[in-house]
């Protein structure tokens, strides 16, 4: 079973009731859960949904998913006056490489999860939300479902809540398996039974989204945000972050450290601090070659510039993001042209094939990727790959292509002489094969 | 009473389909969960899972053919009763992943989406599963298990060997 960790830095906003048992509705109300709702219900229907826009936009809480758009904004765009029904959606498709935080999150919390989704609705006036795990996470589904019965039968969901007037209903959804649905016109596609293909944006969620309705789509966590900011406020909560990132963030460490799992960190905390001191370093005192910061689609770290902020600003003006908060360490044991080819296998399979560049441009470069890897690289394929990889940026309907071309140029720029070296080291008697024996059907 | 008559599933499912088809402001929003409950119990999305399946949304069997096929999860073939799903995305990677996965080959004499003589254990290399501080890490069936070494996956094996593994569904 997943371990809980703590170390002294951490700040537990979203954390504190995890390994307390929390999964418990009755427990969870005595850690002062749905009190949040009540008090965004306590403002009065004409008040309600602009104090929590307001409070969540002064919370300078940014989307936990990877995007880091600010959440307060997100949910002022949906319109007031809809003809369609609206809708909330919790995104908690985790499928990012190195990223578990909704796992523990489900775990430990999910009434943390199902309040948020009820503040989102009462935000956007909203009476039906819908909680999406991917399909491999079926023993937390049954925790989150048991959660959500819990909640109708105290009469927190369903009709006229918390005796306010206000409806709102929860539905569970489990997904199938596909990384691609975790983009979020995909998941409604999917959600609307249909292959979890994305669609073309404008229009955005918050105008036309699931079933054509207006719809707030949120990742768990930062769904899950939602109730500890209204209790604290939006001002101290802000304050807990740095400039612009508001709050605390649950980070995954995974990979070359002593101790790998999920703190709760705040925004702007110090990369380095967090890998060596939080983390407990390097294991098995090897030395650190690079870091992968926020999930498999960033791009890579060298060890001199991780004296750096975990915030979405710093990591963009280093050249890479803060993603999913899933940090990757890598030591110097790691071959790069390997982890590249891990990296691109795992996009190719999840391209869902529906534009073309990605479709083409992750499968030619897991080939030439795999060739290298297997000895038979060219110097040219070097320049290929970043050719290919640049190409593939910004022409796709969704985040995907550039989530496969991204860390590709990273690594291709910071490690380019390591596959310079392992083409020219690789020569001497190895067989040429074709990519097609080399990669086989698919 | 199932609204199918002749239903190829459990009462129990037949009844929670009846269900679960008119809870969505779409009926067919019901699909891939249905698609996943239906393998759970049959094994596989077969012809015959296909062809309900369709009935009770009232869309094309064809349609759900196109679905089916996007979902990694679904499978038109059997599959072993205990499905071993070796993670050896980054994380894993990094923390001895593929040596697990080698391990479980070996041990069991199969390789990727293969099943044993037997049809016990099938085994599969798979993307990210959401483990990844727990690496490496691997799922029997939707069961998780993490922090493995070859001797625990030995053991997590010979557990499910004997009937004695946990099964959630």
């Amino acid at each position: 079973m997943p371990t809980l960790v703590s170390h002294p830095d951490e700040v537990k906003v979203l954390s504190r009731r995890f390994g307390q048992g929390a999964a418990d509705i009755e427990k969870y109300i005595e850690l002062d859960g749905y009190k949040a709702v009540q008090q965004a219900l306590a403002q009065g229907p004409e008040k309600m949904p602009g104090w929590i826009i307001d409070v969540m936009k002064a919370s300078g809480l940014r989307g936990r998913g990877g995007a880091g758009f600010p959440t307060g904004l997100k949910w002022s765009f949906v319109p007031k006056q809809s003809e369609k029904p609206k809708y909330v959606l919790v995104n908690g498709d985790e499928s990012e490489p190195g990223t578990c935080k909704d796992h523990m999150l489900f775990r430990e919390d999910p009434h943390g999860v199902i309040e948020g989704t009820m503040i989102a609705g009462l935000a956007i006036g909203s009476k039906l939300g819908f909680i999406y795990l991917r399909g491999e996470y079926r023993y937390l589904l049954k925790i989150v479902e048991k959660a959500v019965a819990d909640a109708y039968a105290k009469g927190f969901l369903g009709k006229n809540i918390f005796g306010s007037g206000v409806d709102f209903d929860i539905i569970t959804q489990t997904g199938a398996g596909a990384y691609e649905v975790g983009e979020e016109s995909a998941l409604m596609e999917s959600l609307e039974g249909k292959r979890g293909v994305p669609r073309i944006k404008p229009p955005f969620p918050a105008v036309v989204g699931l079933y054509g309705g207006p719809t707030v789509i949120n990742n768990a966590e930062t769904i899950a945000s939602a109730p500890p900011i209204l209790l604290m406020g939006g001002e101290a909560y802000a304050k807990l972050g740095s400039e612009r990132n508001g709050g605390t963030r649950l980070f995954g460490i995974s990979g070359h450290v002593e101790r790998p799992g999920i703190y709760e960190l705040p925004m702007g905390y110090n990369l380095k601090r967090a890998i060596y001191e939080v983390a407990g370093g390097i294991k098995d005192g090897k030395k650190l070659k690079a870091v992968v910061p926020g999930g498999s689609s960033c791009p890579v770290l060298l060890p001199e510039e991780i004296d750096i902020g975990l915030d979405f600003d710093q990591m963009g003006k280093a050249g890479t993001m803060l993603g999913s908060g899933g940090i990757v360490v890598l030591d110097e044991t790691v071959s790069i042209v390997e982890f590249a080819l891990r990296v691109m296998s795992f996009y190719q399979h999840e391209s869902c094939g529906w534009c073309i560049p990605c479709r083409e441009g992750t499968d030619w470069l897991k080939k030439t990727l795999t060739r290298v890897h297997a000895g038979g690289g060219v110097k040219k394929d070097v320049d290929g790959i970043q050719y290919l990889a640049e190409n593939m940026l910004g022409r796709t309907f969704c985040p995907l292509g550039d989530a496969a071309a991204m860390p590709t140029l990273g690594f291709i720029k910071k490690f380019r002489k390591e596959f310079e070296d392992y083409i020219e080291g690789h020569k001497a008697g190895t067989p040429i094969l074709t990519v097609e024996q080399l990669v086989g059907a698919h | 009473m199932s609204e199918i008559a002749n239903t190829i599933f459990s009462p129990e499912l037949a009844a929670r389909f009846d269900h679960l088809v008119t809870i969505y402001p779409l009926r067919r929003s019901a699909l891939v969960p249905m698609l996943l409950y239906a393998q759970d119990e049959i094994g596989y999305v077969s012809d015959a899972v296909i062809t309900e399946i369709a009935e009770r949304i009232g869309i094309l069997e064809l349609d759900v053919r196109n679905v089916l096929s996007y979902y990694s999860m679904l499978r038109t073939k059997p599959a072993g009763k205990y499905n071993v799903q070796v993670c050896t995305n980054i994380s894993c990677m990094l923390r001895g992943g593929y040596d697990i996965l080698n391990h479980c080959k070996s041990k069991l004499g199969i390789g990727h989406k293969e099943t044993t003589k037997d049809g016990v254990f099938s085994l599969e290399e798979v993307e990210c599963i959401g483990a990844c501080c727990w690496a490496p890490a691997m799922q029997v069936n939707y069961d998780f298990h993490d922090n493995l070494t070859t001797a625990k996956v030995d053991e997590i094996l010979e557990t499910y060997r004997a009937g004695q593994g946990k099964d959630v569904k």
